[in-house]
């Protein structure tokens, strides 16, 4: 059907090497970034990039970031919100010290900086591995923290320990609207998002993955273990510290550092476990469900209930819609535990070969 | 190798939750014409759901009283929509964009209850030119009018708050406080820290000691904070908490021995949600108090009018009423409707957009007489706002738990404005500067 291949032929390594080697996905991919960068921000209100789009994109790459670590490399980390701080904090603190930065480079060194404590962090990593190491990594979470708060250096000596994120300039275009906000932040994602699709097939990405599957036959195979898991460290903070970075300037706009708590660190794992461990598309899918699941149900809810006219109050159909989100958790878990972006492989298996099931 | 069975009640499930959308896109209908919209930001979940629930219900079933008494302000009814924010600035981000545009007034004012919430809309609420109002918290240098249009940290802020609770102790102990030890317990965030420098000012001045000792969050366990208090020795502990964390350091300072009548809460630290779980161990506890608790004749009528024989009002739990959150929610309300009485007494009665809403928060004159005409007398502090000053008053009571009620133990006291204000002024000029802002000329405003 429509994901027939026949005709199309490679005749060249880097054809047959390219990152979306079907045609129908190198369309379907065109498409759907031409409705992201121009549709949208032609079509949609300051309600969809506000209170969707953005946190969407922001969390998605956090969760790639988490994904490029738990999802590639296998080790589990609870620190991720610890990293978006260290990157938020940093991006302010370079728009603020050093004012003659390009912002987008600031944004990248704030996630250098985050990669640079994630490397510190990852250090245990070397020696132990699977829950011990999460927990390990919570002393990222609650270490960065209690720094941020401690030492008032960070916070540019604010009373109260609350950033509040400088004006967003491009390159001098001012980014002061939701819709272009939405553009940078998209911008950023889909580089590293691409980035990130390139590396995982990469021999970097392949040592990864060696790594997570057994890592003894990964070292008698000549893959340096510390080196390997100490670069997925590095560069899943960095991309964590590049979403912080958005979180704090595109999204929030200002940030204390309790936000950055261990309940994100875990909504983030979350995401990639409903979404999918070791896909990026899973991170995507696993964002967007966390941010518009609850949003769906608060709307749904209530309007169902009073359809039905059943005269609940507030505080109860919150803890309904609770409920509801906690059940579909579940409910996607115990039919896909790979994740919903298995779904999509699995159907996108059938249609290549369809109509024969096998 | 692939699973149909599993394929299809996936598929089914998906298009059962695509159903719900589209049921929920067809529900929301815009405001009516002659009808004043407000958003509501509510919290009555989570860690802070007790406090929001008292505080919701006291603002809305004002709006309600008077529409029922009055017919609404002016003629123009009030409406509103509830939207949970769990207290969270994320939520609360969502709530204000999707409650914005269900009116064109984009919701006419907006009261997050939430520091976070507030800091978060901060931006957002200026570019949409809708007034932010934050009575007796959020950001507070805000109440520098010039460099901050759209926000209003109405009645008193955390810095006027604390020096007015030194200014008592100064009181209590005639005068002088030389050589006494206060301890400053707070909740580490950015609403327990806001107060440290105005306090070590203070201490400065009045030469006291002052130790300050952060709780983090949640704050149940603080038997390492009251062993500090113990060993220093403190005087006094001003105590700035919120949550759960209040009934667990009068337990706490209980178990260690110290007297409960030596500590002052925040108002987020003196309502009944606080003591009442604490039991025994409240009893003396102080606390400030923007709005007093009881059935003070406006709730009184209040109770009579919504909650007769066929209940209008939006309690469950009718104990509440009449509590220290309740009211302080009668007062939140009595201020937005306050608010639309000035803008329409100046540009007419009819609906009135943000702008005209600023205008009035900005023109506000809530005296003592004008209290009396709303059968509000001593419920909450006389106050007038202006360009200058968004704060309006500044005063508080102190009240004092006797195991089953609040007592007031002071009358209204005012905080120390002229050490307050210049640090204020200075934080905002900051604040003006690194986002741009070119200050207003409050002498040109009208």
């Amino acid at each position: 059907m429509l994901y027939r291949e026949a005709g199309q032929f490679k005749t060249s390594y880097a054809a047959d090497q390219q990152l979306l080697p079907i045609r129908q996905d190198r369309i379907a991919f065109l498409a759907l970034l031409a409705v992201a960068f121009v549709a949208f921000p032609l079509q949609l209100g300051d309600y969809w990039f506000t209170a969707l789009l953005i946190p969407i994109l922001v969390f998605s790459l956090a969760a790639i970031g988490l994904n490029i670590l738990t999802g590639y490399a296998g080790q589990l980390s609870l620190g991720s919100a610890a990293f978006m701080a260290v990157g938020a904090f940093s991006a302010y603190n370079f728009v603020l010290r050093v004012p003659w930065l390009p912002q987008v480079v600031s944004f990248l060194l704030a996630g250098v900086c985050a990669a640079l404590v994630g490397i510190a962090f990852g250090l245990p990593s070397v020696r132990i591995k699977g829950f011990y190491l999460a927990v390990a990594t919570l002393a990222a979470q609650f270490f960065v923290v209690w720094a941020l708060q401690k030492f008032p250096w960070f916070t540019n000596n604010s009373a109260s320990g609350v950033i509040s994120a400088q004006p967003v300039s491009f390159f001098g275009f001012a980014v002061n609207t939701p819709a272009r906000n939405y553009l940078f932040v998209l911008s950023v994602v889909t580089v590293l998002a691409l980035a990130a699709k390139n590396m995982a097939r990469s021999n970097t990405g392949r040592s990864w993955m060696a790594v997570r599957d057994m890592d003894v036959a990964a070292e008698v195979i000549g893959i340096p273990l510390m080196r390997t898991k100490l670069m997925a460290f590095a560069i899943s903070s960095f991309y964590c510290g590049v979403a912080g970075a958005l979180y704090a300037f595109c999204y929030i706009g200002t940030v204390e550092p309790e936000a950055f708590s261990l309940d994100m660190s875990f909504r983030i794992l979350f995401m990639i476990i409903v979404g999918g461990m070791g896909t990026i598309m899973g991170a995507f899918i696993g964002a967007t469900f966390f941010t518009v699941m609850p949003i769906l149900l608060s709307i749904v809810i209530p309007a169902i209930a009073g359809g039905l006219h059943l005269t609940f109050d507030k505080a109860s159909l919150t803890y309904l819609e609770y409920m509801i989100f906690g059940a579909l958790i579940i409910f996607f878990l115990i039919v896909e535990p790979h994740g919903l972006a298995r779904l999509w492989q699995i159907a996108k298996e059938k249609l290549r070969i369809w109509p024969f099931p096998h | 190798m692939f699973d149909t069975r599993k394929l299809r009640t996936v598929r089914t499930a998906l298009a059962g939750l695509i159903g719900l959308a589209a049921a929920a896109a067809a529900a929301p209908a815009l405001a009516q014409a002659n009808e004043q919209f407000i958003s509501i930001l509510s919290f009555r979940v989570g860690p802070y759901g007790p406090a929001g629930t008292g505080i919701f219900s006291g603002f809305i079933d004002y709006l309600t009283y008077v529409n029922q008494k009055e017919g609404g302000v002016g003629g123009v009814k009030l409406t509103w929509e509830e939207c949970e924010t769990e207290y969270q600035a994320a939520r609360g981000v969502e709530c204000y964009e999707r409650l914005k545009t269900k009116s064109p007034t984009k919701g006419t004012m907006i009261h997050p209850v939430s520091t976070p919430i507030t800091y978060a809309l901060l931006d957002k609420t200026a570019t949409d030119k809708v007034p932010l109002v934050q009575t007796g918290y959020g950001r507070t240098d805000t109440i520098d009018g010039r460099y901050f249009p759209w926000a209003f940290p109405l009645i008193t802020t955390y810095p006027m708050q604390a020096t007015a609770i030194v200014k008592y102790l100064a009181a209590k102990e005639k005068g002088n406080l030389r050589g006494k030890k206060i301890a400053f317990l707070y909740l580490d965030s950015a609403y327990g820290k806001e107060p440290i420098v105005y306090l070590q000012a203070e201490a400065k001045v009045n030469g006291f000691e002052l130790t300050t000792i952060p709780i983090t969050p949640p704050g149940t366990e603080q038997g390492a904070q009251w062993q500090q208090i113990r060993q220093n020795q403190a005087d006094y502990v001003i105590f700035w908490g919120f949550g759960v964390m209040n009934s667990a350091a009068m337990k706490a300072a209980q178990k260690i021995g110290y007297p409960r009548d030596k500590i002052i809460g925040s108002w987020w630290a003196g309502s009944e949600e606080d003591t009442v779980p604490a039991g025994d161990a409240a009893k003396g506890y102080m606390s400030a108090a923007m709005n007093v608790s009881g059935k003070t004749p406006l709730i009184a009528d209040m109770e009579k009018t919504l909650y007769g024989a066929s209940p209008t009002g939006s309690l469950q739990d009718r104990g509440k009423i009449g509590g220290i959150n309740y009211n302080r929610g009668v007062v939140i309300g009595l201020i937005t409707v306050e608010a639309l009485r000035v803008g329409q007494g100046k540009y007419g009665k009819k609906v009135l957009s943000g702008e005209e809403v600023r205008w009035a928060l900005e023109h506000l004159d809530m005296s003592e007489a004008r209290l009396k005409a709303l059968n509000a007398s001593g419920l909450m502090p006389a106050m007038k706002t202006s360009c200058l000053d968004h704060e309006g008053s500044g005063r508080i009571k102190i009240q004092q738990w006797d195991g089953s009620k609040w007592n007031l133990v002071s009358d209204w006291i005012d905080g120390n404005r002229a050490l307050v204000r210049p640090l204020l002024e200075q934080s905002a000029i900051e604040y003006g500067k690194s986002k741009g802002i070119t200050p207003r000329d409050c002498s040109k405003e009208q």
